[in-house]
């Protein structure tokens, strides 16, 4: 196994489409060195993304943030800006793993990982992340919810790869929360995650939402009709039992040594509407 | 395929070692350089017991290659005292009597001294989200958590 | 001799016991100098490497090494083959029994594979990447077999058998057709049916719990090295280096004495390291490679291919009458045992009732094997799972009979006289005393919010004693090495060297403790039961007591004067009457450093069988919350009151009451078993395999009753298994209370838990 550190993007993109045997990207390395321990990846090729600087901290302006793709969860985590702007979004990466996992981990792995449990991929779809995305036919802008295709898949082509997630600021009267559910309090994947974004009018009246869901289905979903159950609401107890069940019945989950697949929908519904809640009161005091 | 040539600083002494791109940074600490007090307990990050820093970062040695570490600046266990003078963790976990096996001890130290560098007075619950990296299966974290908040008051009045 | 009076050491001022001084061995263990199992290093060393199969149950056809042995770097490799056959024979194994045939076959499957992750075949090679793709030549044929994997199944009468001459024992007329029931057990006192005839109410349950594994952090290590004259070293992370010198040298065929055994610092081990399995594989490829070979297990090796603890199916009933006194009890226990005989379901039997004062009693017990790892000792084996059972149903007749569960506790706890289900009268014990406190303590005042329960268990442990050597030697300068036969599993040396200390009357400090191999000290049976405190202990004070009576004689001489009136008082040989024009006093440090001429090295041994342990009773209270919408459990507050009989070092005492009490809460509510329908382990790991992390407890507040053992110089009974039988049985008790739904299958899991609840509001 070789392993090479690229220092820019066109030199990353050359490795990748011209490599004739399997290469892996490695950003992080939180999920890619457990696969390799365990016999599950066994590339020829590992390629360092971490020595390229447009992949590396975040940059924030008029038109938003921009994150890059190797920067660490713990880094990412300690950006004032980006916390009070999008609390839910960093509140859902900083439950990625221990303290020492946030110490490596990246939102470039955790999204191309393509776990359907993967944390801040809800959170990120609620407050409506788009991709910059390098490829040998240039750069292109993918919405996140767009990227996974199935567990372990992505929409990357190959000799792809993530640059950078953007975010832009958001509007007034707008919060957005994370939850996920695990049976313990940390160390475990998610069971169920749900990312709740709104927006207010003046009159309190909830004019724009979005919801993402993770670990209930193969790919981490954005769901329109639980949106739908907000817009226009006051975000009231109807509502959010509305939501709740517009978010259960988006779920199709597995059963498995995690969860049951009644439990995932039943907990989908709860997180939903305590999500929701959260990101109301963070709108409202804005 | 050749090796790997790899110069790094550890515990602020300069050090050098070969190794493959499967060798992890905790696969070179044990079995290339010797530095036996990081331990193995799972070799997939659930564990802690390898805690170690990184570029003031703290990480599993387990989910770090070896090569990783060129150019950077590693701390271990092996670093924590200086001279014969234990760092003030290391004396509050045997006064409380914090460790039994003392097998997670390494990995409680490393991550404990990394949470009182950025947040040097936590609340009982910080300290336990911070540490929930690190399992301990003798001691029930009860003298531990007790250690770390008596090291923290005792680092803040020095 | 091992009946040491120790009336006068109770009224004794103790100086060192009972205090709290840091451990001697601890500034290697927080610099990370400490030796575990895999930290050493040895030149020229191999690494060893264990082919484990796929088949939770497979007929071995054929093994074909050949493409292994002809890959460069590969110097030895071996199988089934190169292991005797070895005849049946029972010996303990710190508080089970192991069987020499069993082993063998545990060790390295033989004729079939009986559990996925059974050893098939082990290599060793210049390094790990060589071993690995040296197992990935070994040709193995199977034939795959059906398994069971639960008891019910298993003991189902058209049930795959695992082994063809398994015929229950305990069952009159042996039966003609062999099960894989392998043993039937039965306890029982006085008349059932006349007991339940005058019982008010009657609870009987089912319960089912699932294995769990000891989790110790440290999987299993060893570095092994024979030379070309058979003679071998073997340092390895053990709970026992004699044991361990026993079973290999069994094993390998070679005699005890040339094989030394040393064992590292121990990283965890509560039963499951009372056994080997690395360790003759690692012997048998270094003596074929006459080189020292490494075995180190991955962490998912250690859940799949080492010794869990039973999974169980039980069925309780207890009567009582309405004022609360217990009229009757019945249990039946079936304990899967993995793929070989031995459960501990026999001491689950003996457990069970164990903390209460019976009249009509019966435990039947049922050892049954399965597709799954050997279970091994895990602290108090077999008692918290059947405790789990009784104590639910116990509060489930307190809360009928509107009882508080304290007061129910105490009209029927046991206490000193009272008789066992198991045959022995208990001497002094110390359950009320921790009834009283638990009932007394301000956690059982503080009033409970909506969604909150209180539960409450108490729990009972046996503790043995055992063989045990113990050494002191002077040193020339008149401090003490001594040398102990237990490893050191949770600060114990400590606490011996204090013992030493109090008794010679010197400060802790003169007084350096380590751990012996097996060259260096007689016998000593494993660090288990409880009884390190206690049975090393014991030693330990007969040789501080004999090295006092050679002080005196040594002072005796030198001030020429009869042996009787000299006493040995704080470090110091002094004449005994009062009023001696000459005043004489000799120090320790001055009979030693003329010790060789007044009769040459003072050395002191004690080579005992320590009788006499005591049990160890314990009362737990814990309050949970739980999320009715999520099914999860958040444990609020824990207290745990043990009878320790004399805390040598309070420290190490509370440290064992609160390791317990966790493991405890992680059985409770997530830790299991996870296989999938071919019979291969879902979750061999810490992701999944959910031990408690630090935010998922609070603290673990302790009170330490002592109710002081008379058997034991210092009062001491065993104290590190008790703590882990009430949890399990306290926290099903809170989560009935918080949710008015009663659990009977564990764990506790929020999946689990939501569906009871929501069942149960829903029939409402």
């Amino acid at each position: 196994m070789d392993y090479k550190t690229p220092r820019s993007v066109e030199e990353a993109v050359d490795l990748l489409t011209t490599h004739t045997g399997a290469a892996h990207l490695l950003a992080g390395g939180t999920d890619l060195l457990v696969k390799l321990r365990a016999g599950m990846a066994a590339p020829d090729l590992v390629i360092d993304l971490k020595s390229i600087p447009r992949l590396r901290g975040i940059e924030s302006s008029p038109s938003g943030f921009r994150i890059g793709a190797a920067t660490s969860c713990a880094e990412i985590g300690e950006h004032d800006g980006l916390k009070a702007a999008w609390p839910g979004v960093v509140e859902a990466l900083k439950l990625i793993g221990s303290t020492q996992i946030q110490g490596r981990a990246t939102l470039g792995g955790n999204l191309c990982n393509a776990s359907p449990a993967a944390d801040s991929v809800p959170a990120l779809i609620a407050a409506g992340a788009v991709c910059e995305i390098a490829g040998p036919a240039g750069t292109r802008e993918v919405p996140i919810e767009n990227i996974v295709t199935g567990p372990g898949r992505t929409a990357l082509a190959r000799g792809e790869f993530v640059l950078a997630f953007r975010l832009p600021l958001p509007r007034a009267r707008s919060g957005d929360a994370y939850l996920r559910f695990i049976p313990r309090t940390e160390m475990d994947i998610a069971v169920v995650g749900v990312g709740v974004a709104v927006t207010l009018d003046a009159s309190g009246v909830c004019a724009q939402a979005r919801v993402g869901l993770g670990a209930v289905a193969p790919t981490p979903l954005l769901v329109a009709d639980a949106a739908r159950a907000l817009i226009g609401s006051r975000v009231d107890a109807q509502a959010l039992n509305a939501l709740a069940k517009a978010v259960s019945a988006a779920c199709k989950p597995i059963g498995d040594k995690r969860g049951t697949i009644d439990f995932r929908i039943k907990v989908a519904g709860v997180l939903a509407r305590r999500a929701a809640q959260t990101a109301l009161q963070r709108a409202k005091a804005t | 395929m050749s090796k790997h040539h790899v110069t790094t600083t550890i515990n602020g002494d300069p050090a050098e070692f070969l190794c493959s791109t499967e060798q992890t940074l905790l696969d070179v600490l044990r079995d290339v350089l010797y530095l036996t007090g990081s331990k193995e307990g799972c070799a997939s990050g659930d564990c802690g017991a390898c805690s170690v820093m990184l570029d003031g970062r703290l990480v599993c040695a387990c989910l770090v290659l070896g090569v990783e570490a060129q150019g950077k600046r590693i701390e271990t266990i092996e670093g924590m005292a200086h001279g014969d003078k234990l760092h003030p963790l290391q004396q509050k976990f045997l006064e409380h009597a914090a460790l039994q096996c003392g097998v997670c001890t390494p990995g409680f130290l490393i991550a404990a001294k990394a949470l009182l560098e950025r947040n040097p007075d936590p609340s009982e619950t910080e300290v336990r989200y911070w540490l929930a990296g690190n399992l301990c299966r003798c001691t029930g974290y009860d003298k531990i958590v007790r250690a770390v908040i008596d090291a923290a008051k005792e680092m803040r009045a020095a | 001799m091992n009946d040491i009076t120790n009336q006068s050491v109770l009224e004794r001022h103790l100086k060192i016991v009972g205090t709290r001084p840091l451990r001697p061995d601890g500034v290697d263990k927080v610099t990370g100098r400490a030796q575990f199992g895999a930290d050493i290093h040895l030149p020229n060393m191999l690494v060893g490497k264990v082919l484990r199969s796929p088949h939770a149950h497979a007929r071995i056809k054929s093994i074909d090494i050949s493409k292994a042995q002809a890959l460069p770097g590969v110097k030895a490799i071996v199988t089934a083959a190169d292991f005797s056959d070895l005849p049946s024979e029972f010996i303990p194994a710190g508080e089970m029994m192991v069987n020499f045939r069993d082993m063998t076959r545990n060790i390295m499957a033989r004729e079939k594979a009986l559990y996925e992750g059974h050893a098939v075949a082990a290599v060793a090679a210049i390094n790990e990447a060589v071993a690995n793709q040296a197992l990935n030549l070994i040709e193995v044929d199977y034939e795959v077999l059906p398994h069971v994997m639960d008891v019910d199944e298993a003991m189902a009468p058209d049930a795959p058998l695992l082994h063809d001459n398994m015929f229950t024992i305990g069952v009159e007329p042996k039966p003609a057709k062999p099960s894989n029931i392998a043993k039937r057990v039965e306890f029982a006192l006085g008349d059932l049916a006349a007991g339940f005839a005058k019982a008010d109410v009657v609870i009987e349950r089912e319960f089912l719990t699932r294995p769990v594994h000891q989790g110790y952090i440290e999987p299993h290590a060893c570095v092994a090295r024979v030379s070309e004259d058979g003679q071998a070293e073997l340092w390895c992370t053990t709970q026992g280096q004699f044991i361990v010198r026993g079973f290999c040298a069994k094993l390998l065929g070679m005699e005890v004495s040339k094989l030394k055994v040393t064992p590292s610092e121990i990283g965890g081990g509560f039963g499951g390291k009372t056994v080997v399995y690395l360790e003759p594989l690692a012997l048998a490829l270094s003596r074929k490679a006459c080189q020292p070979v490494k075995m180190v297990m991955s962490r998912t090796e250690v859940f799949r291919a080492t010794g869990p603890t039973s999974g169980a199916r039980m069925w309780v009933k207890i009567g009582a009458t309405k004022d609360g006194r217990i009229t009757a009890a019945d249990a039946v226990l079936k304990y899967q045992a993995g793929a070989f005989q031995g459960s501990p379901v026999q001491p689950g039997c003996m457990c069970a009732f164990a903390p209460y004062d019976l009249e009509n009693v019966r435990v039947v017990g049922y050892d049954v094997v399965v597709n799954r790892p050997k279970v091994a000792a895990y602290r108090a084996p077999g008692g918290p799972i059947a405790e789990y059972a009784v104590e639910s149903v116990i509060d489930e007749l307190a809360l009928r009979l509107k009882l508080d569960p304290i007061e129910f506790r105490l009209k029927n706890a046991a206490k000193e006289g009272t008789k066992a289900a198991y045959g022995p009268k208990f001497g002094p014990i110390g359950l009320v005393e921790t009834l009283k406190a638990a009932r007394e303590h301000p956690h059982y005042a503080t009033p409970l919010k909506k969604n909150q329960g209180r539960g409450v268990a108490s729990g009972f442990w046996f503790n043995i004693g055992g063989d045990t050597c113990a050494t002191l030697n002077l040193g020339e300068d008149g401090t003490v090495s001594l040398v102990a036969g237990t490893p050191d599993i949770g600060g114990s040396r400590a606490s011996l060297a204090m013992m030493a200390a109090e008794e010679l009357g010197v400060p802790l400090d003169k007084i350096r403790p380590s751990i012996g191999d097996t060259s260096s000290l007689g016998y000593n049976f494993l660090t288990g039961g409880s009884r390190v405190t206690f049975s090393s202990g014991m030693a330990v004070v007969e040789a501080a007591r004999d090295m006092v009576r050679q002080l005196r004689e040594r002072a005796a001489r030198m001030w020429e004067v009869p042996v009787d009136s000299v006493i040995w008082e704080d470090g110091c040989a002094r004449i005994a009457e009062a009023g001696v024009a000459e005043f004489k006093s000799m120090s320790l440090a001055e009979i030693a450093k003329t010790a060789g001429k007044t009769g040459g090295p003072i050395v002191a041994n004690a080579a005992i069988n320590a009788t006499g342990a005591g049990p160890s009773l314990a009362t737990h209270v814990v309050d949970v919350e739980v999320d009715p919408e999520t099914g999860k459990v958040t444990v609020l507050r824990y207290t745990a009151i043990q009878d320790a009989g004399k805390a040598v070092h309070p420290s190490y005492v509370e440290g064992q009451m609160q390791g317990g009490a966790v493991q405890g809460i992680g059985w409770a509510l997530n830790e299991e078993y996870i296989y999938d329908a071919k019979g291969r382990l879902e979750n061999p790991g810490f992701l999944d395999y959910r031990i408690p992390v630090c935010s998922d407890v609070p603290m673990i507040d302790t009170v330490i009753v002592e109710v002081p053992n008379p058997r034991h110089p210092y009062g001491v009974r065993g104290v590190g298994e008790t703590p882990i039988v009430p949890p399990m049985g306290a926290i099903a008790n809170a989560v009935a209370h918080a949710t008015g739904v009663r659990f009977t299958e564990l764990p506790m899991s929020p999946p689990r838990v939501l569906a009871a609840i929501d069942t149960a509001a829903a029939t409402r």
